[in-house]
C-alpha cells in the first residue's frame, strides 16, 4: 500500500503522557499507518493511506486535544543537511582537540627532547585531517567572500587556522619548542559549536513565491465549443476561454461569471472571512474558492496578469532590500579583521626592528593570530540567539530568520493587519450556542457535510464541547442556502435563517438550525478578537513602539475592532498600498515590525524590517514572515520584542566581555609571553564566560 | 617507550572508534529529537507491544 506523509505542527504538547496519547490516538485512526511526534521542533509526521484527507487528519488530532497547523513541504529542509554537515565537523573537531590535549598536558608538563617531537608529531597527525576537515565551513565562506572583495568573520579566522596551522607544523620539523595544533582545533571546536547552534536554530528561510503560486490552482476544466471539458494546466489558460469550476474548487484564473450563483471565499486575496455572493457579471479572483455552486466563468487576464502573480512580483522585489541586511557578527568582523590583522604584523615587524630573529618574531605574531581569533566573538551571538530562541519557543513563538531577533531588537512601530492578526480570522459563536443537548449531535452532522465558514465554525465549536454526530441520512446541500437531512425519521435543516423557516434573511453571519417541528435556533456568529488583543497591544505600548492598524476590510468593520482598541487605523488597503505605506514609513528612518496573516500581506510582510505572522494565517503568510507565533493569544508578539531586546543587550555584553579579553590578552601576546598554555587557557575561558552570560537568557521570554 | 607505542595506538583507536560511533548516531537521525528522546523514556507501553490478553 503507498502511504503519504503529512506534518502538522502541534500545540499543547507539555509531556511524556501528550507523546503517547497523540502516537497511540493516531495510530488506532484507519487508514494511519504510523505517527512520530518530534517533541524537540513540536511537530508530528504522520504516514497514511492517501485517500485520508489533511483536514480530517487535523481534525482527528484536535479530537485528541491539541491544536495542529499544517506544515508544507518541510521534511528534509536544505538546512537539515547543513546542520548535520556542522555537527559532525564538530565531532571532528572535538575528537581532534581532546586527543591532542591530553598529548599537550604532557608536553606543558616538561616533556622534553624526543618525547616532546614525538608529541608534536602525534598531534600533528592528528590535527592536520581533524582541520582540513573541520574548517572547511570556514574556509569555504572566507573564499568565498574575499572572491567577492568582501571579509567576514570567517576570513581572520581561516588566516588564524591555516597560520597557526602552517607554523606548528614548521617548529614540529625542525623539533622546536612550541606547537600550537591544540590551539588551532579547540578554536576549530568552540566555533563550530556556534556555527552549530545558529544553523539548528534557523527553520527554513523558504522561498515564499514558490509557497504563493502553490496556492492558486493548479489548473481548471476548459469548456470546449462542443461543450466538453478538458483540464488544462494554469499556465495553458488564456483570457476568453470559459471554465467550469465546481463548489470547493479555486479559481485558476481571474475571471468573470457568466451562468451560476455561489458564494466565493476570498480570504486569500483580501483577508475579509465573509464569503461574498457572485452573479453573472461579477469579477471573481485567481487563488478564491468557489463555496456553493458550480460556476462558470470566462476569464478576463491569464494566470501571469493575475491579481496573485502580481503580489508575487511584489513580494520577489519588497525582499531584495532584506537582502542587505548585515548581521551584527558580520559588521563587528567587518572592523576587527583589519584591526587583528595589522597587529601580527606590526607585532612582527616590531620584533624584527627590535633585533629578534625572523623565527622568534613569526612565532609572536602568531601568538598575537590565536589569542585575538575571535573564539567568544564567534559564540557571543549564536549562543544568546539560540537560548532566547529556545526560551520563546517555548511560549509558542518560532523564528524562521537567524537575524530576525536582531531586527526585531531595533522595531520601533508596529503596524497589525485586522483579519486574522487581531481577530481569531475565523467565525465563533457569539455567546452561548442556544443548542440543547439532543440537538447538538444533529446540528454538529448536518454542519460536518458543509465547507462553508459558518458550518465549519459550528462544526469545531460543537467539537470543541466533546458532542458526537448523530447518524443522519438523506442528505441534501442546497447551494447557497443550507444542508437538509432526516435523523430518526425527523427532517432537519441548517442554514439561511430564512430558508430554515425563520422570516429575516438577517446578517450574512448568522445561520439557523431548526429539527422537526422544534423551535427555530438562529446560531449569530462573529469574528472574534484573539482574547488578550488589548493586553497585548497595551504592552507593546508600554514597550515604547506605536501601534496602528492597516486592514483591506472596509472602514465600518476596521473602525469597529479598531476603535475599543484604541488604535489608528487605515481601511481598504489593497496589497500594493500596505506595501507602499510600509516603504514610506521605512523611508522616514522608522523600523516596521509588520504583524499579519493573509496573502494580501505577503508583500508587507516581506517589506517590512521585521515581520510577525501566526500560525494559523496562510502558506504565504507563514513564510514570508520573520516569526510565527502558535495559538489564540496576540502576547507572544510583545513577548517576542522584549526577549529580542534582553537578547542583544546579552549580545553586546558578550562583545565586551570577549574584547574585554582581547585588551588583557594581547599585550602579553605582543611580549612574546604567551605560551600554547596560556592561549589554550584564555580561549577556553573566555569562551565559558560568553556562554555563561548567554543562559541568563532562558526566561528571557515571560 | 615500548609502553607508549602500545598505549598511544590504542589511546587513538578507541578515540576514532568514539567518532566513529557518532557519525553513525548522526546517521540515524538520533540527534533529530533531544527533547522526545529524554521524555519517552517514561512511557511504560512500547508502541508495538501486542494488547495484554
Amino acid at each position: 500500500m503507498s502511504t503519504a506523509t503529512s506534518v502538522f505542527a502541534v500545540e499543547g504538547l507539555r509531556c511524556a503522557g501528550c507523546i503517547s496519547k497523540l502516537e497511540g490516538g493516531l495510530a488506532t485512526l484507519p487508514g494511519v499507518t504510523s505517527a512520530r511526534v518530534n517533541f524537540t521542533t513540536r511537530r508530528v509526521s504522520i504516514a497514511h493511506d492517501p485517500a485520508l484527507d489533511d483536514d480530517s487528519l487535523k481534525l482527528a488530532v484536535e479530537r485528541l486535544g491539541f491544536v495542529a497547523e499544517q506544515f508544507h513541504g518541510d521534511l528534509a529542509p536544505p538546512e537539515d543537511a547543513e546542520t548535520r554537515r556542522l555537527l559532525k565537523a564538530l565531532g571532528v573537531a572535538g575528537f581532534a582537540a581532546m586527543n591532542i590535549m591530553l598529548l599537550s598536558v604532557s608536553v606543558w608538563s616538561g616533556a622534553q627532547g624526543t618525547t616532546r617531537t614525538l608529541f608534536h608529531w602525534l598531534s600533528a597527525l592528528i590535527a592536520l585531517p581533524a582541520v582540513a576537515y573541520a574548517g572547511r565551513p570556514f574556509f569555504a565562506s572566507a573564499f568565498a567572500a574575499l572572491r567577492q572583495g568582501a571579509t567576514n568573520m570567517d576570513v581572520p579566522i581561516s588566516i588564524g587556522v591555516v597560520l597557526t596551522v602552517a607554523v606548528s607544523l614548521f617548529e614540529t620539523i625542525v623539533g622546536g619548542e612550541y606547537a600550537y595544533f591544540d590551539g588551532a582545533t579547540m578554536l576549530l571546536f568552540f566555533l563550530l559549536a556556534g556555527r552549530f547552534l545558529d544553523s539548528a536554530m534557523r527553520a527554513r528561510a523558504s522561498d515564499s513565491v514558490a509557497a504563493l503560486l502553490r496556492q492558486s490552482a493548479p489548473g481548471g476544466h476548459v469548456i470546449g465549443p462542443d461543450g466538453t471539458t478538458q483540464w488544462r494546466a494554469a499556465a495553458e489558460l488564456a483570457p476568453g476561454m470559459r471554465l467550469l469550476v465546481a463548489a470547493g474548487e479555486a479559481f485558476a484564473a481571474d475571471a468573470v461569471v457568466e451562468a451560476g450563483q455561489s458564494n466565493v471565499d476570498r480570504a486569500l486575496i483580501t483577508g475579509e472571512n465573509l464569503p461574498v455572493p457572485v452573479a453573472p457579471g461579477g469579477a471573481v479572483l485567481a487563488g478564491t474558492i468557489n463555496l456553493d455552486a458550480p460556476l462558470t466563468v470566462k476569464i478576463t487576464a491569464a494566470v501571469a496578469d493575475s491579481v496573485i502573480a502580481d503580489i508575487a512580483r511584489m513580494m520577489a522585489t519588497a525582499t531584495q532590500s532584506k537582502s542587505r541586511y548585515v548581521r551584527i557578527a558580520d559588521r563587528a568582523a567587518r572592523l576587527y579583521a583589519p584591526a587583528v590583522h595589522s597587529l601580527a604584523a606590526l607585532s612582527f615587524v616590531g620584533w624584527m626592528l627590535a633585533g629578534a630573529g625572523w623565527h622568534e618574531a613569526l612565532l609572536i605574531a602568531v601568538a598575537v593570530l590565536i589569542i585575538t581569533c575571535p573564539c567568544a566573538l564567534g559564540l557571543a551571538v549564536p549562543i544568546a540567539q539560540v537560548v532566547a530562541s529556545g526560551a520563546l519557543m517555548r511560549q509558542g513563538v518560532l523564528i524562521k530568520d537567524g537575524s530576525a531577533l536582531e531586527r526585531l531588537a531595533a522595531a520601533d512601530i508596529v503596524l497589525v493587519d485586522k483579519t486574522g492578526t487581531v481577530t481569531l480570522g475565523r467565525p465563533v459563536p457569539m455567546g452561548v450556542l442556544p443548542l440543547s443537548d439532543a440537538e447538538k449531535p444533529v446540528a454538529l452532522a448536518l454542519a460536518q457535510v458543509s465547507r462553508h465558514p459558518l458550518a465549519r465554525a459550528l462544526a469545531a465549536a460543537l467539537t470543541a464541547q466533546a458532542v458526537a454526530p448523530a447518524t443522519i441520512g438523506d442528505v441534501a446541500e442546497a447551494p447557497g442556502l443550507g444542508v437538509s437531512a432526516t435523523v430518526d425519521g425527523v427532517p432537519a435543516r441548517l442554514g439561511r435563517p430564512d430558508w430554515v423557516g425563520g422570516d429575516a434573511a438577517g446578517d450574512t453571519l448568522m445561520t439557523a438550525f431548526r429539527r422537526g417541528d422544534g423551535p427555530l435556533r438562529l446560531l449569530p456568529f462573529h469574528d472574534g478578537l484573539r482574547p488578550d488583543a488589548a493586553a497585548a497591544l497595551a504592552r507593546l505600548r508600554s514597550l515604547g513602539l506605536s501601534v496602528a492598524m492597516i486592514s483591506g476590510d472596509r472602514p465600518a468593520a476596521v473602525a469597529a475592532v479598531a476603535g475599543p482598541l484604541g488604535l489608528a487605523a487605515t481601511s481598504e488597503l489593497q496589497p500594493g498600498d500596505k506595501l507602499a505605506h510600509i516603504e514610506a514609513l521605512q523611508a522616514r528612518g522608522q523600523h516596521v515590525l509588520m504583524v499579519g496573516d493573509g496573502l494580501n500581506d505577503g508583500p508587507a510582510l516581506k517589506a517590512a524590517w521585521v515581520s510577525m505572522a501566526p500560525a494559523s494565517a496562510s502558506d504565504v503568510g507563514k513564510t514570508a514572515a520573520d516569526l510565527v507565533f502558535m495559538g489564540d493569544r496576540l502576547l507572544p508578539v510583545a513577548q517576542a520584542v522584549l526577549a529580542a531586546r534582553r537578547t542583544m543587550a546579552v549580545v553586546r555584553q558578550n562583545f565586551i566581555l570577549a574584547i574585554g579579553y582581547n585588551v588583557l590578552a594581547v599585550p602579553l601576546a605582543i611580549a612574546g609571553q604567551v605560551t600554547p598554555l596560556v592561549a589554550a587557557i584564555a580561549m577556553s575561558g573566555s569562551s565559558l564566560i560568553v556562554v555563561a552570560n548567554a543562559l541568563r537568557l532562558r526566561t528571557a521570554a515571560r | 617507550m615500548i609502553g607508549l607505542a602500545i598505549l598511544i595506538p590504542v589511546a587513538l583507536l578507541l578515540g576514532l572508534a568514539g567518532l566513529a560511533a557518532f557519525f553513525w548516531a548522526i546517521r540515524s537521525h538520533q540527534f533529530d529529537d533531544l527533547d522526545g528522546a529524554a521524555l519517552r523514556i517514561l512511557n511504560d507501553d512500547g508502541p508495538k507491544e501486542p494488547p495484554a490478553p
